[in-house]
């Protein structure tokens, strides 16, 4: 058929083929893969051939056909959908079915997608290997012994194990373009109050975004273009327009100021990222943009501020699951007779390790004594974080730099250091503390056939000038098109 | 132990149900009394990925609240969430406002009475936030069993903070009367403390005077205060009960934990509920789901402008325009802002404002306490009340009379012109009251003799039976009448 979304729809809406077909196309893929890849925590078959159905009548009841017709969508399962459970990755939430549908959803079901499943995620988002599923790791296409990144694992997963063209992920701390690294995808965490979080479990509110995945800036911009935009029900979310971003993808890239950040490429990155990173600056330079060293002083802080900030954040978000209302209850006996042994040993059995740590260390860090020195603190330097965001830009359009460290590591490896695996996200966490908008696409491989992946940052909403200088290089570079081999 | 030797000191805490048609963050009905969980969405049930939408109009009453208390409105405010498990707060937290509330300080003037003099008590501040569901604990059964509505749930509270400037039970009444009275006429909430829309938490403790040194107890929050009478009581119960306790103990203020005390008003003591130490650390931080507020300056002088006649100042008008007793002026104002309309409707169409006063506080308000009626669905209107008010200070009839058209107004519909028709009563002409007069001293004879010998009160036998002669004749011209004839008989 096509590994284009763009051209899929288009070839929809020709009646070259059915949404049925399509839908049926990439469930066969998910039956021949997913055991070896886990990347779903829900696939509904039948559901989906019954929407895919539905959108092939109004195609042929004449009906005006929406942006992404007839394209099946894989949707993270921190997304809020009324007729799929929504599992957050947790035992706490395992049965759990939304009374609504995210505002991302409706804008999905607007534009006649198909929603074909539901993806995998470290619990609540918490993590960066999908190993913190309470449902089972996700495996890397690539590589199935390594993990695929988190916590938009599975995300990431299913578009690089062909089982999804188009795919949601939530960001918080680098939870799509990390997984989207080690993928070999793109991911773009777009900027903050750009997508509603009406419908998106929180983790961490003033980090969080939802955005898109895919293999190409072409269908990434055309899945963002949906999604994007005001919602009245997010108060954080901004009353902007959403530009066309695919109708300026071919924008010349001649003149552009690109700023490398240098911080990121000095110790604790790994060689041969550093290497395709430098080659991709010079195609860049060849394409007529102007690259020059750029530091972001604080950056050295972003892990450190981004733990206090999501972790405190998140202690409160999660209070709600008490066992109370909905979710997991415990069935010990003592908890009948006492609600705070309900409460205790309910959220002790349901939430996992990392959770338990991260709403520890975020109590911590609230709790009347340490509110000034952690909390606030990390308040103060985040201000400085996008401080430094807002000088680089008033001197270049558009900063570069590695999206991870390293490539996509072995399961295990860092599961049981909590330390290593948050240093995973040390170059990611600077957009969200920034509320700038991030993509992280690929531009090379590594010796052992890994995904290499750079990462773009740009003003607040200027996800257009991100696209565009990916698609650029895709149109002239074939990164894009490498595929893991067991498929 | 005799007389009291200790001075009480009060801070009240009151959470004011404000008077949205929706919750303070979601589009849920605030109406009360609706069967359990049916005025709830997944807003205000937390459920995941909700968010909270601001319902401005909180933001509005909150403001119209703190003008009128003379409280500071800065240009910003924001939301804090405070965090604590209970199972009436789905979210595990409250959205409230922690340092930055949308009233800062202020005064509540007390206008004083027969036994006391006017005071002011100092706000400390006033916040929103939203109210939590109910629980309600069925021990009967013995299985413990707990229910939870959450139609409650997300209603907008303004919490009312005073300096601890109140110094007696007494005082503190007179100030949730005022408070309540001034709510009331800002058309902020309904007051209600049956329904809980204003409930009232104490802080409580004693300056005793030891030597040269003033000592203070350790401070108690009372709670479950609900009525005003049981916040008296309770205050008077708090009082000795902490003078006793420092009689056993000497603890000091900082030397005893604070204590949470609830008011049993079945056995009108208070219970201890928790000690400081037990309870919750907070965790306050900004909501990152809501966005700071902005108050734009000319937005809180247009609100000011708009405030409308308070209580104290209707007070001072009554006192002033109308000439009306400091008492008489408070028992009109206290009656809300309907009856100060309907008092001066009647009244600036007299000559003597006293008459509509009068009239008011002892027939109108005695109907409507009979009747339970509210002033609105009261039949005798303004004009008509002022116009039988008229015909009385014009002498076409007396008080007697004109309570009797006024009984003819309640129960037909008509003017007070036609009441005195139907009713057959006509002003009786001077030749048919001296005539009247005459017939009584004639067949009066041992009156008319005991009133020659000095008794006054003798007249009394004669008026009446005047009045069975002629129910229109005037009582007070037969008397005068009456003791002119005989004072000339002679």
């Amino acid at each position: 058929m096509t590994d284009s979304a763009v051209e899929l729809t288009r070839g929809f809406k020709e009646g070259k083929w059915t949404a049925v077909e399509t839908t049926q196309l990439f469930l066969d893929r998910i039956n021949a893969n997913e055991s070896k890849v886990h990347a779903f925590l829900s696939v509904d078959a039948d559901r989906a051939l019954a929407d895919a159905r539905k959108v092939d009548e109004k195609r042929e009841a004449g009906e005006s056909l929406g942006r992404l017709a007839g394209i099946p969508v894989a949707v993270k399962d921190l997304i809020c959908t009324q007729e799929w459970t929504t599992t957050c990755g947790s035992k706490m939430l395992e049965t759990y079915r939304p009374p609504y549908d995210a505002t991302v959803v409706e804008k999905l079901q607007a534009a006649d997608a198909i929603l074909i499943g539901k993806t995998n995620l470290d619990e609540f988002a918490m993590g960066s290997s999908t190993e913190h599923s309470a449902f089972g790791r996700t495996h890397n296409p690539w590589d199935l012994e390594r993990v695929a990144g988190g916590s938009s694992g599975g995300a990431a997963a299913c578009v690089a194990a062909d089982m999804a063209l188009l795919s949601l992920g939530t960001d918080t701390g680098g939870s799509i373009r990390q997984p989207a690294a080690f993928c070999g995808v793109v991911g773009l965490k777009p900027t903050y109050g750009r997508v509603s979080r009406r419908g998106l479990i929180a983790f961490a509110s003033s980090l969080d975004q939802i955005g898109p995945l895919a293999w190409t800036a072409e269908d990434t911009a055309l899945l963002l273009e949906t999604i994007a935009g005001h919602d009245p029900a997010d108060s954080t979310s901004a009353p902007r327009e959403v530009p066309s971003y695919s109708d300026t993808l071919n924008q010349p890239l001649k003149g552009l100021r690109i700023g490398i950040i240098e911080d990121h490429f000095e110790e604790g990155l790994n060689h041969e990222i550093s290497q395709a990173i430098q080659t991709l600056i010079q195609w860049l330079e060849d394409a007529g943009a102007i690259p020059e060293p750029v530091r972001l002083p604080h950056s050295r802080y972003g892990i450190a501020t981004y733990y206090v900030v999501a972790s405190s954040e998140a202690s409160s978000n999660l209070a709600r699951y008490d066992a109370a209302h909905y979710g997991y209850r415990t069935s010990n006996e003592d908890a009948a007779e006492n609600l705070e042994a309900m409460y205790e040993r309910s959220r002790s059995e349901a939430l996992g390790n990392e959770v338990k740590r991260r709403i520890m260390l975020g109590t911590y860090a609230l709790s009347s004594g340490y509110y000034d020195a952690y909390y606030l603190n990390a308040l103060k330097v985040r201000r400085l974080i996008r401080d430094d965001f807002e000088s680089a830009f008033q001197k270049v359009d558009l900063l570069l730099g590695p999206t991870t460290p390293s490539a996509a590591f072995r399961a295990g490896e860092k599961s049981t250091d909590p330390l290593s695996m948050y240093l995973e996200d040390i170059y990611t966490v600077l957009a969200n503390l920034a509320g700038v908008p991030a993509v992280a696409f690929p531009c090379g491989q590594t010796g052992e056939g890994l995904p290499i992946s750079a990462q773009l940052w740009g003003p607040a909403f200027e996800e257009g000038r991100l696209l565009q200088v990916v698609h650029q290089f895709q149109s002239h570079t074939e990164w894009h098109k490498k595929r893991p081999s067991f498929s | 132990m005799s007389s009291v030797d200790y001075q009480l000191v009060v801070g009240l805490e009151v959470h004011v149900q404000l008077k949205t048609l929706t919750k303070l963050f979601c589009g849920c009905s605030t109406t009360f009394g609706a069967a359990p969980n049916t005025q709830t969405c997944p807003v205000c049930l937390g459920h995941p990925g909700t968010l909270p939408v601001l319902n401005r109009e909180a933001i509005r009453l909150a403001i119209r609240t703190g003008l009128a208390l003379n409280s500071t409105i800065p240009p910003t405010t924001k939301w804090d969430r405070k965090n604590y498990f209970y199972p009436d707060l789905p979210k595990g937290y409250q959205i409230s406002q922690f340092d930055q509330p949308i009233c800062q300080g202020g005064e509540l003037k007390l206008p004083g009475d027969e036994t006391s003099s006017p005071r002011t008590i100092r706000i400390t501040r006033a916040h929103l936030e939203e109210d939590a569901g109910k629980s309600m604990h069925d021990e009967s059964s013995g299985s413990a069993d707990s229910r939870i509505d959450l139609n409650r749930t997300g209603t907008p509270l303004l919490e009312i903070v005073s300096e601890p400037d109140i110094r007696s039970a007494e005082e503190a009444k007179q100030y949730l009367t005022e408070l309540k009275l001034l709510l009331t006429y800002l058309q902020v909430s309904d007051c209600n403390m049956q329904e809980g829309s204003l409930r009232v938490d104490a802080n409580v403790n004693l300056h005793l005077q030891r030597g040269d040194e003033l000592v203070a107890t350790p401070i108690v929050e009372i709670k479950n205060l609900n009525s005003f009478r049981a916040v008296e009581r309770a205050l008077v119960y708090e009082a000795q009960r902490q003078r006793e306790v420092f009689e056993d103990t000497g603890q000091r203020i900082g030397e005893a934990p604070k204590q949470t005390r609830g008011w049993d008003d079945n056995l009108q003591v208070t219970k201890v509920q928790r000690e400081k130490e037990e309870s919750s650390d907070y965790r306050y931080f900004p909501d990152p789901d809501l966005v700071p507020i902005m108050l734009p300056e000319s937005w809180v002088t247009e609100l000011k402008s708009d405030l409308g006649a308070l209580p104290a100042a209707l007070r001072e008008r009554l006192k002033t325009e109308f000439g009306l007793s400091q008492y008489d002026a408070d028992v009109i104002v206290n009656q809300g802002p309907d009856m100060v309309a309907y008092f001066e409707a009647v009244a600036s169409n007299l000559k003597d404002a006293k008459r509509a006063s009068n009239w008011i506080q002892q027939d109108v308000m005695r109907t409507l306490n009979d009747m339970e009626y509210s002033l609105a669905d009261f039949s005798i209107k303004a004009d008509d009340l002022a116009k039988l008010l008229q015909l009385i200070e014009a002498g076409e009839l007396d008080n007697s009379r004109g309570r009797d058209v006024y009984q003819w107004l309640l129960d037909h519909p008509g003017t007070p012109e036609e009441g005195m028709k139907a009713l057959g009563i006509a002003s009786v002409g001077s030749d048919d009251l001296l005539d009247l007069c005459k017939q009584l001293i004639g067949e009066h004879p041992s009156a008319v003799s005991d009133f020659k010998a000095g008794k006054k009160q003798a007249l009394g036998a004669m008026i009446g039976a005047a009045r069975k002669l002629n129910p229109n004749a005037n009582p007070g011209k037969v008397k005068d009448l009456l003791s002119q004839l005989i004072s000339h008989e002679d």
